[in-house]
């Protein structure tokens, strides 16, 4: 098997070569390395790592093949490596979480997630770029440069998390963390061909992801395939004393829902206000394919009415900036990060502070840091931020409703495709309409599952279908994702991704 | 420095009517902090009690510390508060360096404890039913020292330490609601209800008290209005004042000054104020409106805190005793007179005496000590006669010298001195000092000859019958002997080598 071949494997099947000796996890964490050497960097590259931890990976990965020599038992995904969004406070590399203000901070402490990452053993290949502090849905708010979508250049990845998407889309790595806080892992995973999913709330522990918003944010995974998802689910999930909003639940029977392979008898609910306007011709048409394969699988597919979810996008952009607004207030350069001071007048507290945050933070999170200070000022805060958690609850019932007639839920992941760098950087609102159908569930705190349901006619770019189950029913999830999954490869002959142009080389570029 | 112009208390007295409100901040002692796991402790080197979390760095999350809720509703139950079977926390916002995240977790609109009261006794047994509008949890902010200016403030300052190890410590914030019809006993009351506190949480073993380490400080709320008229005054909030002797003194001062400002027909500027012990005075702090904006809501990293009725009955069961049944018991054991125990009281010494008395001295001569020798000492020195350094073993240690003969009263309050100064234990000190009793009966019968040769006539008195008259030889031993000798036992040789029955 060449190295090409071996990175376009699922993480299921490096596991397995790894676990029966044909590779090494050397071998494989080399392998992605020279990928990402080869596209990631330059002015045409895919630009999803902000940062590569090539000496760390390479020896992790040569202490799991010593340990595998020895005959030590290992967990499932001991030396295949991931990517770490760089939202995620890593021990060793640098965190940015995207922003100038955070430029070369290191952490003195690993994130939940990542103790779990060390103790199953899989190399960290590096930390993966974003919209800044996780605002926006096209990784263009990124303080070091946007994400490049594989499928097209010119085009975004998504965003939040297009770094972590693009890096798994381009064989730079087959898993990474993301953080979804209202569509961050799942509209990347849309517009970029590949999986991704946000968990219950609290079924991951948030402890060491720089929050956004608190009630909203959650950590999950990114990969090719669901069951890929499913089994990184399962290592980073499970309840954190560290973390007061973490379920007790534990976490697994993940990817044995993904591998049961059949969905026989369930009941799936079309959301009747998340398609139809709105939403590209070609992102509908491959929506209604699956659907229809979904239904030939022997699923019962039904309609259901969440009329409050018109309102949850405005609702959103009220609690998310007003909780952010609070949580980045600590970015002051006092403590930590960079401190710029006050080119002229007096250096007091507050001006250094100001002038601190006046540089270090980029337009759009000063944009939602305006916004949430508005939204919780005496006099606003009842008509704003009390309305808003007003028009969550009304979103929980319409799920709770419609969880009472079906046991998932079904729409389009993005109503569009991916759009070109720059076409809506100076639009905020069109910008934010990206995440209109991946917000409820943020609002609601239940699981949701994006994976790719095939290429628009109009533009041959991946369209995402999204799952939604009940809170701490994400097995359901991977449950239906697997199936249509399959159903959807045996109809193109193979991963979606196959489909993908190949990328050019950009490493003689950068060398020159 | 701008000096306030004050009035005389007994003419603000006739012209105004004072108006209360208090703020008493808690230090839990719980080992550690409110919501992360680093040591709460005081007095270690600064930032060094801390850890991720209590700095504020990007991605921590807060875990409520259960200590701390339990010993809040310990203090609620203590105060008669119901307990709220729900409760929250909030952020209130505020960019200020001495809180790492820029905002303090707090309780906003749902306090763990609320609707209590508590019945404090002055010294002449007049009782004020004060009564507890909250008593909530929140975290301590970071301490700052502002360096290079001449007041301390920030202001003028050229840069400023920053010490996170209080950061985080868990507090309980206990809010009287007004106090009315406390007329000319506010600063008395002000004082009592402080102390009562203090020894509410003492009792409890919730906290340190220690005032002078910050376990407890109040924010006093003082307004003035005419006699007669029910619309408050405007209030001015003295803040940290960290003795029960300034507490009294601060809201002296600013009913005085309140009045002064008053009267010239300038109003009351709503606004905090710093304390000074050393001018025992106030000054202008920063502007406190009603409409300050601290942006609070509900804290989204935290889960509420659910208190179940088995839960609450469990934690009342471990109530100690309340102190005033404490005060019952304790005068009926040391057999005090009202007045005694009233004094001892006042002079919060109730739990040093108890100590002392506990540690083997008498109730008598824990007393005499307490509020003799070290309560004189102590006001001289300026500060709480507990404060002055003195432990109940040194006081027993005395006692014990004495009553073995060793030394005699005089001779006592010596060894006090040096004990406070350092010297070490009194045996010590009796030791490097030579304070010991001249009891070799040679010395003294040499000392008695010169001084009956000294003073015939006096000798030739006490020979023929006037043993009154012995006094004076006693007193020229004494001379002599420069008070180190035992004053029984100069009378007895005297009247021996006189030939005269005692």
């Amino acid at each position: 098997m060449t190295a090409n071949e071996l990175i376009r494997s699922s993480a299921a099947e490096m596991a397995a070569k790894l676990a029966a000796g044909e590779i090494t996890s050397v071998e494989l964490v080399q392998a992605h390395l020279d990928r990402i050497a080869a596209v990631d960097h330059g002015e045409r590259g895919v630009n999803a790592f902000l940062y590569v931890n090539t000496e760390e990976a390479l020896a992790v990965a040569a202490d799991v093949d010593a340990r595998r020599a020895a005959g030590e038992e290992l967990h499932e995904l001991a030396g295949v490596p991931i990517a770490i969004k760089d939202l995620i406070v890593t021990k060793g590399q640098p965190t940015t979480a995207g922003s100038k203000i955070l430029e070369g901070w290191m952490s003195p402490y690993d994130a939940t997630v990542i103790k779990k990452i060390r103790a199953a053993r899989m190399p960290m290949l590096g930390k993966t770029n974003l919209d800044e502090f996780a605002m926006g849905s096209s990784t263009e708010h990124s303080a070091y440069g946007p994400t490049r979508n594989p499928w097209d250049l010119d085009r975004i990845p998504g965003g939040s998390g297009g770094g972590s998407a693009a890096a798994v889309a381009a064989f730079e790595a087959p898993l990474a963390l993301g953080t979804d806080t209202g569509g961050s892992i799942r509209q990347p995973g849309a517009v970029t061909g590949t999986v991704g999913v946000k968990p219950t709330y609290g079924a991951v522990s948030r402890y060491g992801a720089i929050a956004m918003a608190s009630s909203l944010d959650q950590i999950g995974p990114v990969s090719r395939t669901v069951l890929d998802s499913a089994l990184l689910q399962e290592v980073i999930g499970g309840h954190d004393p560290q973390d007061s909003t973490s379920l007790t639940d534990a976490s697994t029977g993940l990817a044995a829902a993904a591998r049961l392979g059949n969905v026989k008898g369930m009941k799936i609910g079309i959301i009747k206000e998340l398609h139809g306007e709105g939403y590209q011709t070609g992102v509908e048409n491959r929506f209604n394919e699956s659907l229809e394969l979904l239904r030939g699988a022997g699923a019962e597919i039904v309609e259901v009415s969440c009329p409050n979810f018109g309102y949850a996008l405005g609702a959103y952009y009220l609690i998310m900036p007003s909780e952010a607004s609070s949580n980045l207030a600590k970015f002051d350069g006092v403590r930590f990060g960079a401190r710029t001071l006050p080119t002229e007048g007096p250096l007091t507290i507050e001006r250094v502070m100001g002038a601190t945050r006046a540089a270090g933070f980029g337009d759009e999170v000063k944009r939602r840091i305006i916004l949430g200070t508005y939204a919780l000022s005496a006099g606003y805060y009842d008509a704003y931020y009390g309305s808003a958690q007003k028009v969550r609850t009304l979103i929980q019932r319409d799920f709770a409703a419609a969880f009472e007639q079906v046991d998932v839920l079904i729409s389009p992941t993005s109503p569009v495709t991916a759009f070109k760098l720059g076409e809506k950087l100076d639009d905020p609102l069109a910008m934010y309409l990206n995440d209109v159908a991946t917000i409820p569930a943020n609002m609601a705190g239940v699981p949701g599952l994006t994976l790719p349901g095939g290429l628009a006619d109009e533009d041959g770019l991946p369209v995402g279908i999204q799952l939604l189950a009940p809170a701490r029913e994400d097995a359901r999830l991977y449950r239906v994702g697997a199936v249509l999954e399959s159903l959807l490869e045996a109809q193109w002959g193979g991963p979606i991704l196959d489909q993908a142009p190949a990328l050019a080389s950009t490493a003689a570029e950068e060398a020159n | 420095m701008h000096v306030d112009t004050i009035l005389s208390f007994d003419e603000a007295m006739e012209k105004y009517d004072p108006v209360l409100g208090f703020e008493v901040h808690v230090e839990l002692n719980t080992k550690t902090k409110m919501f992360s796991s680093a040591p709460n402790a005081f007095g270690d080197a600064p930032n060094t009690n801390v850890n991720e979390v209590c700095l504020g760095l990007p991605g921590v999350l807060p875990v409520v510390n259960k200590k701390a809720v339990e010993s809040s509703i310990l203090i609620g139950l203590a105060l008669n508060c119901k307990i709220a079977p729900h409760s929250t926390f909030a952020r209130k916002q505020y960019f200020y360096p001495d809180t790492p995240k820029n905002f303090q977790t707090s309780q906003y609109d749902d306090p763990i404890c609320y609707d209590g009261w508590i019945d404090i006794e002055l010294e002449d047994g007049t009782v004020f039913h004060v009564e507890i509008e909250r008593a909530h949890m929140e975290e301590d902010a970071g301490k700052l020292t502002h360096m290079g200016g001449s007041t301390g403030r920030i202001q003028g300052a050229d840069f400023s330490l920053v010490d996170y190890n209080r950061s985080g410590v868990p507090l309980v914030e206990i809010v009287t609601k007004t106090i009315e019809g406390a007329g000319s006993r506010a600063p008395e009351l002000a004082k009592a209800y402080v102390a009562a506190i203090r020894e509410i949480v003492k009792n409890l073993g919730v906290s340190e008290a220690k005032m002078e380490h910050g376990n407890v400080r109040c924010d006093a709320n003082v307004s003035l209005r005419p006699h007669g008229r029910e619309k408050f005054g405007t209030r001015t909030e003295t803040k940290n004042v960290n003795s029960l002797r300034a507490v009294e003194n601060a809201v002296k001062f600013e009913i005085q000054r309140h009045a002064a400002v008053l009267d010239s027909g300038v109003a009351i500027t709503q606004e905090t104020r710093h304390w000074h012990e050393d001018t025992k005075s106030t000054t202008s702090g920063r502007p406190k409106s009603d409409a300050d904006d601290y942006r609070y809501f509900p804290e989204p990293d935290l889960v509420p805190i659910v208190t179940t009725p088995e839960w609450v009955e469990e934690l009342r069961s471990r109530l100690p005793e309340p102190p005033a049944e404490r005060r019952k018991r304790l005068q009926a054991d040391w057999g005090y007179t009202d007045l005694e125990f009233r004094d001892v009281v006042n002079a919060g010494l109730m739990d040093e005496i108890e100590e002392t008395v506990a540690a083997g001295a008498s109730a008598a001569a824990a007393r005499k000590w307490w509020m003799g020798e070290i309560a004189r000492r102590a006001k001289l020195a300026d500060v709480d006669p507990a404060a002055l350094g003195v432990s109940p073993a040194v006081v027993v240690e005395i006692e014990k010298l004495i009553a073995s003969g060793a030394i005699n009263d005089k001779l006592a309050r010596k060894v006090l001195d040096g004990v406070l100064e350092g010297e070490g234990t009194p045996a010590e000190v009796v030791a490097k000092r030579g304070l010991a009793v001249v009891s070799d009966d040679g010395a003294l019968q040499t000392a008695i000859d010169e001084a009956l040769a000294a003073q015939p006539d006096v000798a030739e008195k006490i020979r023929g019958g006037k043993v009154q008259a012995v006094g004076a030889i006693v007193g020229g031993v004494m001379k002599v002997t420069r008070g180190q000798a035992d004053a029984g036992r100069v009378r007895e040789l005297i009247l021996k080598t006189l030939g005269v029955e005692g």
